[in-house]
């Protein structure tokens, strides 16, 4: 079965983003960029399936910048077999990237993608349904466990009141949360065979896909900020403050 | 303008959260109809009829919708947006399960995670776990949104607005429903809370969180919440987490007990109206956001707080 995994490019989880004055975005020059977290999760997952026999061939897919080529490579040196880069330097939307995704499911026709369930600089959270969406295919979103059979997948998905497992037909989509696995690190002998793995590029425009964004960017902002307050002594002298000064007891 | 609002329940009960969502269908402006779709979910679509502000509700009671599942709660979806301007749903796992499916069946770039209307098309949405506040104009003819419950306030009752029942859609049967683990409990839940108390890591073990932060979350009538190092440490369930891809919580009091406050955690809880943090470093990250801060050891200042909430009647 052949499995494949899109991977984003983003800012290092770990980097506290700084607003650019003008209010036109984020800065993102000479800022650390890694393999979105959730996208770790998924390349994981999938290795975790090729290595139970479960899976044959593990497909990394990444759209952004030549430089998204690295992450590409970082999912290789953890596992994936091989890479296809759509390369372009707009800033491509989810609806947009689910179809990118869904063109290279068309020719690659894997019985399963992996994916995160969002990527952590735009918080949307929306790509794996949208493509679910647009291939017709069942969706496991923020999987917390799956069993993969021969022609389904069942998925376990943490929700709002606990965990939900739902049974999908394959093909499938599924988007991982965090509790799905811990990722590995790539060891240096992976790091270096990744390098002569093939990676092959396109882009949207070879593909026959429309990028242009659909929500205008108008600003972005700093958000409210929150002033620290005082520090209490005692516990009575903090229960005494919630009670009569601030009002919440 | 018309907008749909697809509401969040369990058949029996409309959740908080559709209160919540309606608040933010309303700020666009125009007619508001509420689409209950579940199994024997009546008891729903009569509490949605009672919401003030909204013109009208839907009631698709079929098998297919008990569980919510995302393939057949689309289709429905999709089958009934003809006449609307937006679509809105809250952004619980349900809603961010459903909405982007039903976003690219229409063709529409969705708008996640609203936590302002600025006008009918223009929305604030935080990105970057909420270290930054995008204001984003849609320029699609229908809007597809979630919204941030946190951010809005719970509509009021006293409406009575008529029950229209709608035909379910074609099921394409490629999901099935096989179970699940729901914690049933009398506490208030997590996003609905007035109070919530939450533990982190160092609270050691899923024991000391029972013995030490649930007395508190009694006396309170508060939530129980939990840092992701505390959820993952197996101290907590998951469905307890606050923070950047966990829950969103505004509520009137946040405790922080042993939680240093990460910016995932922050992005979580940083519009509470009072946060208490209880951390034995002084240095803790969570201080610079708590409106009172109490350095200490959690084992000895928790039973005390006990205490003293006795003391002052609780």
């Amino acid at each position: 079965m052949k499995l494949l995994v899109p991977v984003k490019r983003v800012v290092d989880y770990n980097v506290k983003i700084r607003v650019k004055p003008d209010g036109s975005g984020v800065e993102l020059a000479n800022v650390k960029m890694s393999m979105n977290p959730f996208d770790e999760i998924a390349i994981e997952e999938a290795v975790r399936l090729k290595e139970q026999g479960k899976a044959t061939e593990i497909v990394a897919v990444s759209i952004g910048p030549a430089q998204a080529a690295e992450t590409i490579r970082t999912a290789l040196a953890m596992g994936a077999d091989r890479g296809i880069l759509v390369k372009t330097d707009a800033t491509v939307e989810p609806l947009a990237v689910a179809k990118i995704l869904k063109k290279l499911v068309e020719q690659e026709s894997p019985q399963l993608v992996i994916m995160g369930k969002q990527a952590i600089d735009d918080d949307a959270n929306q790509t794996g349904q949208m493509l679910a969406a647009l291939l017709g295919w069942p969706q496991g979103t923020f999987a917390f466990k799956v069993a993969l059979d021969t022609n389904t997948i069942d998925v376990t998905r943490e929700v709002d009141g606990g965990l939900q497992t739902v049974s999908l037909t394959l093909p499938a989509i599924v988007t991982t949360d965090l509790r799905l696995n811990e990722p590995r690190y790539a060891s240096l002998p992976n790091i270096m065979k990744a390098k002569k793995k093939p990676l092959d590029e396109t882009t949207p425009e070879t593909l026959g896909v429309d990028v242009a964004p659909r929500l205008k960017v108008v600003k972005t902002a700093e958000p409210g900020g929150r002033k620290a307050g005082v520090k209490v002594g005692s516990v009575a002298e903090l229960v005494n403050k919630l009670k009569t000064e601030a009002g919440v007891l | 303008m018309t907008t749909l609002l697809i509401a969040e329940h369990d058949n029996a009960h409309l959740k908080d959260a559709t209160h919540k969502a309606l608040s933010a269908a309303a700020a666009l402006g125009g007619s508001v109809h509420v689409l209950v779709a579940g199994n024997n979910a009546k008891a729903a679509a009569d509490a949605a009829s009672r919401l003030a502000g909204v013109e009208k509700v839907l009631l698709a009671d079929n098998v297919a919708y008990e569980h919510q599942l995302a393939e057949p709660l689309a289709a429905l979806i999709v089958s009934l947006a003809g006449p609307y301007d937006a679509i809105l749903a809250p952004a619980t796992t349900t809603g961010k399960n459903v909405l982007p499916r039903v976003a690219a069946l229409l063709d529409v770039m969705q708008v996640s995670d609203i936590t302002k209307v600025v006008s009918p098309d223009t929305f604030e949405r935080p990105i970057y776990a909420g270290n930054a506040i995008q204001t984003v104009q849609a320029t699609d003819p229908k809007k597809v949104i979630t919204v941030r419950t946190a951010a809005f306030p719970a509509a009021s009752e006293g409406g009575s607005a008529p029950i229209e029942t709608v035909n379910p859609a074609a099921d394409p049967q490629v999901s099935r429903f096989k179970g699940e683990e729901i914690a049933h409990t009398d506490r208030p839940e997590l996003t609905s809370a007035k109070i919530i108390i939450s533990g982190g890591r160092s609270l050691g073990s899923a024991e000391n969180f029972t013995k030490y932060i649930e007395p508190i979350a009694d006396k309170l009538g508060a939530a129980m919440g939990a840092s992701r190092a505390a959820v993952d440490a197996g101290y907590a369930p998951n469905d307890w987490q606050v923070g950047q891809t966990g829950k969103v919580v505004a509520p009137d009091l946040y405790i922080a007990v042993g939680i240093s406050g990460a910016i995932q955690h922050l992005a979580g809880m940083k519009d509470s109206k009072v946060i208490v943090a209880i951390n034995k470093d002084e240095e803790a990250p969570i201080f610079q956001v708590a409106d009172y801060g109490l350095v200490g050891d959690l084992f000895t200042i928790l039973p005390e707080l006990q205490e003293e909430l006795t003391k002052a009647g609780h």
